[in-house]
């Protein structure tokens, strides 16, 4: 035991004296967390619109305003040439371009039915879907608007008491978001990006470590003490170890105090959790160092490992939209249980019997990846 | 635990061999060292000085042949000679960031020293350096770290201690003080297998083997070797074996 | 001029050596491809459902048989009460659940508003609130058409997903995940190889030389720049190949502009050398200071526009913001620099100040 903390301690000196290390391992993580939890969401706020009216009525214009009133749209341009829109579309400016055809007032007039066209920039992705929906519940909210004045049945009540109305179906339509019910994004990304961050400089910390005694030689010294493997790995984990826990620990008191985090469960239990996958997610740090040879390798090791950790993890992408041998391949990806319990704990308020297998899986990788560190260190040289 | 039983020699080699590829470092060497001997391992660079000595310190596994040292065998037993030996080698490798007095807790905590013993023996070391514990290694010239690592390695007074080159690249006057620390380390009983390329240094031991090309290429007392030789130093020597091995490899 | 030759060609010793660095260097952005490809989906699909339908009937049947033929839903449970919901959520055997009332058709039938009430798992917000409006769009038209066979007033938009009409997902990640792995690869190499000559000392020999320090830069990064321009060409023709990633524009000009890149991520990675004095310092830089805003800040996942306004401003920093246009302009859109212009003269305004930076820190080293 006092050789791992003697051989801890030297580390925590090297940490300490190296001021540069020092305070990127202390300020990253918190600066990027403050920051970084604002931009994760595909919420659809302010979609630059563009508007091509070639009706020119006052039910077209209304049209318009509804949906710069609505929101969820700014209008980032207007006129009636569907080529300038076309312009604004490629150069990217616009994400979306409603076209009101000419007979537009007519035809509602006429027939109580008109078309318009929404164009969706789609090389986003999931947004366009949303947009779209925003677009389409606008256009039955305003037909219902219309409906009164232009004598036809409404399919939505235009206010919230509804009466009886001739002729027209309505559906009332409530919705309810369960264990999140402000839809407060943040909430569920603070826990996951602290998670993600504290692993990157941990991992980065240990992979580089041996692989840098390596190169300094002063690792020979070390190999030749009767200092076993186990202690060896055991006493390069600790410092780091004990950095995690503080980094997690004041990351969540910050997203408590900044973001609101709620905190429904047991924030011990959820230090708990994190004191075992500290020793998973460090260990493989370890374990990436005493493979390679410099501390390039390292980092390139170590860089692609994160990179499958963070995408693979449902932190930004939720796991079960992916296809079923890559929810396979994320059982294996400690980051991902992690993210899970930490957000089942705060959130949700689970408690130890809810995340009781991610937690095991997690302790069960611990130990595994201990072990195969200290497998892998070997005190001679190749 | 097994206390090495009473024996003459500190370390035993036989046939050692060490290969790497296609290329043979250390050739079928056999020696002894004798208890409490300063043992001078000489030859030129790439000679397989440092091959030979990581194998007898349990870095390196041997390719075959036997070797012994404090008793113990360097197949199986390398965890137990490395609680007996002590070890500087040829790259410096105390921790630079550390302050002098940390690198030696830290050494001290490894080799299961009690806080006493290493703070008693940290007082003598210090005084005898002339050091001061606060002072960073990486403020000490090189002549100051060569004598502070040795001071480490010996720290846990381990049986037998193994320097790589340790005197490479020191100014003479730190070499002669280096060389009084090293006799200081015999006359307590300490065994001191030392490599060097110095010719001069090799006057200072009792016996020496030069290495050529991975083989021994002469063995004994340093006056012994002179006058088997017929040369007047063991500089002249060193150059008279080198030389046909490099004839026959040009 | 032959000195600088030397330093180019002992560059490409250095790399061509190490092995497994270059192996790494090469294959990782290959497999990383192949395997985000198929891995990173923000399209919601198949959303487990559950539908609370007390009292079926010929109305509520067409409801369901709505959600029941499109992908985006799988009908799990059809439930004729809503006791059990709780239990199903929590145990994540469903995602949502439409819980009809248990007058819903005959208020239908009698023009009354009917009630309908969407609940969904929003543990996870941004999917939870895509799940929301996927079934509500599902349940506009099937009240857009019951209006319609009523005769009541409606707008029918007619909508059209201009780029990508499937969303297919790999469209949108591949040439996101070209400019990550070029900013990474690009700015790691530099830093790392850099920082490591100057803590072996070998950066003194180079500047004893007679090269000029902006020499010994481009000396050191023209060798990564091969390297990153190899990975392009790799993974634009995986792309091609393994995905069908649409190439609509110009092939040369979307390596014309990956090779800006590179060298916008190459100034990044000199900067961060130059600034720092040990291989541990310019790693967690280059790693923990550009990996998570690459990700997050460059409109790789999440899109730039939803953010709030300190973030969209600090996200135009991130080149690979100003990247991602253009390869997703290039490579989607088929537009050319008519377009383009705009992000291709940031990216080199980037580039030379990055480098305007890193020669002078470089020079007040030396002085």
């Amino acid at each position: 035991m006092r050789r791992i903390l003697v051989l801890a301690w030297a580390e925590v000196l090297h940490v300490a004296r190296d001021k540069a290390t020092l305070a990127q391992a202390l300020l990253i993580p918190f600066v990027q967390l403050l920051v970084l939890s604002n931009a994760a969401t595909f919420e659809i706020r302010d979609t630059p619109l563009y508007v091509v009216d070639q009706d020119h009525t006052s039910a077209s214009r209304g049209l318009v305003t509804r949906f710069s009133a609505s929101g969820n749209f700014t209008i980032a341009g207007a006129s009636p040439s569907p080529e300038l829109a076309n312009e604004r579309l490629l150069s990217g400016d616009v994400t979306m371009v409603l076209t009101i055809p000419h007979d537009f007032e007519r035809d509602l007039v006429r027939t109580h039915a008109a078309a318009v066209q929404l164009v969706v920039n789609a090389e986003k992705g999931m947004a366009a879907g949303i947009v779209q929906y925003y677009a389409s519940r606008i256009l039955t909210r305003y037909a219902a608007e219309l409906a009164p004045a232009l004598g036809g049945g409404s399919a939505v009540p235009a206010s919230t008491e509804s009466g009886p109305r001739r002729g027209a179906a309505q559906i009332d339509v409530r919705t309810r978001a369960w264990y999140n019910p402000t839809l407060d994004y943040r909430h569920y990304m603070v826990p996951g990006i602290l998670v993600a961050l504290v692993t990157l400089i941990g991992t980065l910390l240990t992979a580089q470590n041996i692989a840098r005694e390596k190169e300094l030689g002063t690792l020979e010294q070390l190999n030749v003490t009767p200092i076993t493997r186990g202690q060896f790995i055991a006493g390069k984990l600790l410092p780091f170890w004990v950095l995690g826990m503080f980094e997690l620990a004041a990351g969540l008191v910050l997203g408590r105090v900044v973001f609101g985090v709620p905190m429904l469960g047991s924030p011990f239990l959820l230090l708990g959790v994190s004191a075992v996958y500290l020793v998973a997610a460090l260990g493989i740090g370890l374990w990436i160092s005493t493979i390679v040879e410099t501390q390039q390798q390292a980092m390139f090791v170590t860089f692609f490992i994160m990179m499958i950790y963070l995408l693979m993890s449902g932190l930004f992408t939720p796991i079960d939209s992916m296809p079923r041998w890559v929810q396979v391949v994320a059982e294996l990806n400690p980051v991902r249980h992690f993210v899970a319990i930490s957000r089942a704990v705060l959130v949700k308020g689970a408690g130890l019997r809810e995340i009781q297998r991610p937690f095991a899986i997690l302790a069960v990788f611990a130990a595994v990846v201990f072990s195969l560190a200290v497998r892998q260190y070997s005190k001679r040289v190749s | 635990m097994t206390a090495a039983p009473a024996r003459e020699h500190a370390i035993e080699a036989r046939e050692l061999t060490r290969r790497f590829g296609t290329f043979t470092a250390v050739d079928h060497i056999t020696f002894d060292v004798g208890v409490g001997e300063v043992f001078g391992f000489l030859g030129a660079n790439g000679a397989g000085k440092t091959t030979a000595i990581r194998i007898l310190t349990g870095l390196l596994a041997p390719s075959s042949g036997s070797a012994r040292v404090a008793g113990h065998d360097v197949y199986t037993e390398s965890e137990w000679i490395k609680r007996r030996i002590g070890y500087m080698s040829q790259k410096f490798s105390l921790y630079e960031d550390l302050t002098v007095g940390e690198n030696i807790r830290l050494y001290g905590g490894i080799y299961d020293l009690s806080r006493e013993v290493v703070r008693e023996r940290t007082t003598h070391m210090l005084s005898r350096l002339g050091l001061d514990a606060a002072t960073r290694v990486q403020a000490l010239p090189l002549g100051w770290r060569q004598k502070l690592a040795f001071s480490v390695a010996l720290l846990h007074e381990p049986s037998i201690v193994f320097l790589d080159e340790p005197t490479s690249g020191v100014d003479p006057i730190t070499r002669r003080q280096f060389w009084e620390l090293i006799y200081e380390a015999a006359a307590r009983g300490t065994t001191v297998f030392v490599t060097t390329h110095y010719m001069d240094e090799a006057e200072y031991c009792d016996r020496i083997s030069i290495m050529v090309a991975g083989r021994i290429g002469a063995l004994g007392a340093p006056a012994e070797l002179k006058s088997q030789f017929d040369v007047g130093s063991i500089d002249e020597l060193f150059v008279r074996l080198a030389r046909p091995t490099a004839g026959a490899a040009g | 001029m032959s000195a600088f030759r030397g330093l180019l060609r002992k560059e490409a010793l250095h790399i061509l050596r190490d092995r497994r660095t270059l192996a790494v260097v090469i294959f990782m952005p290959i497999l990383q491809v192949i395997l985000f490809g198929y891995a990173i989906r923000t399209d919601i699909s198949r959303i487990r459902l559950a539908i609370v339908d007390p009292s079926p009937d010929a109305a509520t049947i067409e409801l369901r048989n709505r959600f029941t033929a499109t992908d985006a839903f799988r009908v799990v449970r059809v439930l004729p009460s809503a006791g059990t919901l709780d239990r199903l959520f929590a145990s994540g055997a469903i995602q949502e659940a439409i819980v009809l009332d248990g007058d819903f058709a005959n208020r239908l039938a009698r023009g009354l508003t009917a009630r309908v009430l969407v609940v969904a798992d929003a543990s996870e917000p941004n999917s939870g609130s895509a799940m929301e409006s996927y079934a509500l769009a599902v349940i506009q038209g099937y009240e857009r058409d019951i209006a319609a066979r009523g005769g009541a007033v409606r707008i029918v938009p007619e909508a059209r997903m201009r780029f990508n009409p499937t969303r297919a997902s790999a469209n949108l990640f591949v040439p996101g995940l070209i400019a990550f792995v070029l900013t990474i690869i690009s700015a790691l190499m530099t830093a790392i190889s850099l920082t490591r000559e100057k803590e072996t000392g070998t950066m003194e020999i180079l500047l004893v030389s007679p090269l000029k320090p902006l020499e010994i830069i481009v000396g050191k990064v023209l060798a990564y720049l091969v390297i990153g321009f190899v990975s392009v060409l790799l993974v634009v023709a995986e792309a091609r190949l393994v995905f069908a990633v649409p190439l609509r524009g110009s092939l040369m000009l979307l390596l014309g502009e990956g090779v800006l890149y590179i060298l916008t991520s190459l100034s990044l990675g000199i900067l961060i050398s130059s600034r720092t004095s040990s291989q541990r310092v310019a790693m967690i830089g280059a790693l923990a200071g550009t990996m998570l805003p690459t990700i997050l800040l460059s409109g790789f996942i999440f899109p730039i526009e939803s953010m709030p306004w300190p973030l969209r401003a600090i996200a135009n920093v991130v080149p690979a913001k100003w990247f991602i246009v253009i390869a997703r302009g290039v490579m989607l859109k088929g537009v050319g620099l008519e377009y383009l212009w705009p992000q291709t003269l940031i990216l080199l305004g980037m580039t030379v100040l990055l480098v305007a930076a890193a020669t002078r820190s470089f020079r007040i080293r030396l002085a």
